[in-house]
């Protein structure tokens, strides 16, 4: 029981951090129709601004101030980067979408190389408070901490993203552009300021998820963003994209899924159940699992 | 021509490999309805699409005095242009209410609104995807009439529509067309007899014909030729 229970609550910290990644990335792709390959660069824009921030303050053993100064940097990095991303690169390339994946693809590339360039091939230890490696106890059960930070956040981030899509004008032109965004326009709605809006947002939730994710996993390295990016990838397609409820589903069944089949079949066997579940969705219900609804 | 608020010339629309416009030229008055005739594909809902920057054109479109050919769709609406797209086009999965709010401008008007079609009012938070075709209909025509618009340009209002509702659609235009000017197409001619003043005929994606409503009504033949009916006497 015991065992289970750390299974699943490893494995919905893994389900937060697919959710981090991939919801910035299924409102820009159901939005805007532009499926961000630079999408991962901004996780490890996140990782590594965090990472320098929490050794800048608190050395190789930080406090929870220091942590949580580091996690707000990165974030904001995140959400300035995207900015950036969106305003320089995506936007001259609306409706190119060949375009759009050879700049994103490049952008990914180029930033893999530079974060290689400046701090090295090799994984960096990302330093932490000693309370984030402990344990828990809920209900008589010992649950990690790291697990629970990344649980709370993405609980938080999607609470957040549905308060805005619900009850914000631009969170309105986000439902409705992934619905019909020509029709959007031509209500004299200026859908440009909206995809950078979620662009930034989507770099934010990245960043966060980077940041956090250095804390996760202990150590963070340059192609570590470009790896969570065919997950992210993977639970957009499942969730249906534009959809950050399907997102949120999509991500848990993912992580539990990926989780509990490797610790009981094998090591890696969980990754090709995921690949399964993916193809399973593309061929059976090819518009997700929220099948277009954004919230 | 005098007092024409859009003006439209030599307006060509080209996708891939085949023409769809071949240089139409038509007026808009700044008053009462002006209607697109024509068979099916004669490209008027092109001509539409083309007037709002929905497909990249040549020639010339003057709106208001201002040049806006190939202008953005949205800055083209905000100069006060109403859009009421062929098949509706609601955003399903919003509310009425949803739906009437992403289409606010400055001074939305409400009452305007809720006179025309009383019925949205009590609707405000049924999905737009569960509403009949009617009232369908109205919710894409009430967000065109919510803004203060110089023109409304609507794409076949009464398409599927049940007659009980086309009347009343055709009421609520005729009583819009008094205060704002319309370019419209539609196919039912007792519709166009009801509502249009001035007639612009496109076949094959030419100009065909161009004049007052009653006249190509009155005339079995032309309307025969450029139609393939035969109107009813208005």
């Amino acid at each position: 029981m015991t065992t289970i229970v750390l299974l699943a609550v490893t494995g919905l910290g893994l389900a937060a951090l697919y959710f981090l990644a991939a919801s910035g990335l299924t409102l820009v792709f159901g939005l805007a129709d532009v499926l961000n390959l630079a999408h991962g660069l901004l996780v490890s824009v996140g990782a590594y601004t965090a990472w320098v921030t929490a050794t800048s303050l608190g050395g190789s053993h930080p406090s929870t101030r220091d942590i949580a100064i580091a996690v707000v940097a990165g974030t904001a990095a995140g959400a300035l980067a995207a900015t950036v991303v969106e305003v320089t690169m995506i936007r001259p390339l609306y409706q190119r979408t060949f375009e759009q994946i050879l700049i994103t693809v490049g952008l990914s590339l180029a930033g893999v190389a530079l974060l290689q360039i400046v701090w090295g091939t090799q994984p960096l230890t990302f330093p932490k408070p000693a309370w984030t490696a402990t344990v828990s106890t809920i209900a008589g059960m010992a649950v990690p901490n790291h697990s629970l930070i990344l649980i709370a956040a993405a609980a938080t981030v999607l609470i957040g993203l549905t308060l805005f899509l619900r009850h914000t004008r631009i969170g309105l032109i986000v439902r409705a552009g992934v619905q019909d965004r020509e029709m959007v326009i031509a209500l004299g709605v200026n859908v440009r300021t909206a995809f950078t809006v979620v662009f930034a947002i989507g770099g934010a939730a990245a960043a966060l998820g980077g940041a956090l994710g250095g804390i996760y996993f202990g150590a963070i390295d340059p192609s570590q963003g470009a790896a969570l990016l065919i997950f992210a990838i993977g639970v957009v397609i499942i969730g249906g994209k534009g959809s950050i409820t399907g997102t949120a589903v999509a991500a848990t069944v993912v992580g539990l899924l990926q989780q509990f089949v490797n610790y009981y079949a094998a090591a890696g066997a969980g990754d090709l159940c995921v690949i399964a579940l993916l193809a399973a969705v593309v061929l059976v219900r090819p518009q997700g699992l929220a099948g277009g609804k954004t919230a | 021509m005098t007092g024409s608020l859009l003006q439209v010339r030599g307006l060509s629309v080209r996708a891939g490999s085949l023409q769809l416009l071949h240089g139409i030229s038509f007026d808009v008055a700044g008053h009462g309805t002006t209607v697109i005739l024509g068979r099916d594909g004669a490209g008027k809902t092109t001509t539409l699409r083309a007037i709002l920057g929905q497909l990249r054109s040549s020639g010339s479109v003057c709106f208001a005095g201002q040049e806006v050919a190939n202008m953005p769709t949205h800055a083209l609406v905000r100069m006060g242009i109403g859009y009421v797209p062929e098949d509706r086009r609601v955003f399903p999965d919003l509310t009425v209410a949803e739906n009437l709010r992403l289409a606010e401008r400055d001074r939305p008007d409400y009452d305007r609104v809720y006179t025309l079609f009383p019925d949205l009012a009590q609707r405000g938070k049924q999905r737009a995807g569960t509403l009949s075709g009617g009232q369908q209909q109205m919710v894409s025509l009430a967000r065109a009439l919510l803004n203060d618009n110089r023109l409304l340009v609507i794409d076949e209002p009464t398409k599927g529509l049940s007659p009980a509702v086309v009347t009343t659609v055709t009421a609520a235009l005729a009583a819009v067309a008094r205060t704002v000017p319309v370019l419209l197409v539609e196919q039912n001619l007792q519709v166009v007899s009801e509502l249009a003043h001035g007639a612009v005929v496109v076949n094959a994606g030419r100009l065909a014909w161009t004049g007052n409503t009653r006249a190509l009504l009155h005339d079995a033949q032309l309307t025969r030729t450029l139609l393939g009916v035969a109107a009813r006497r208005p």
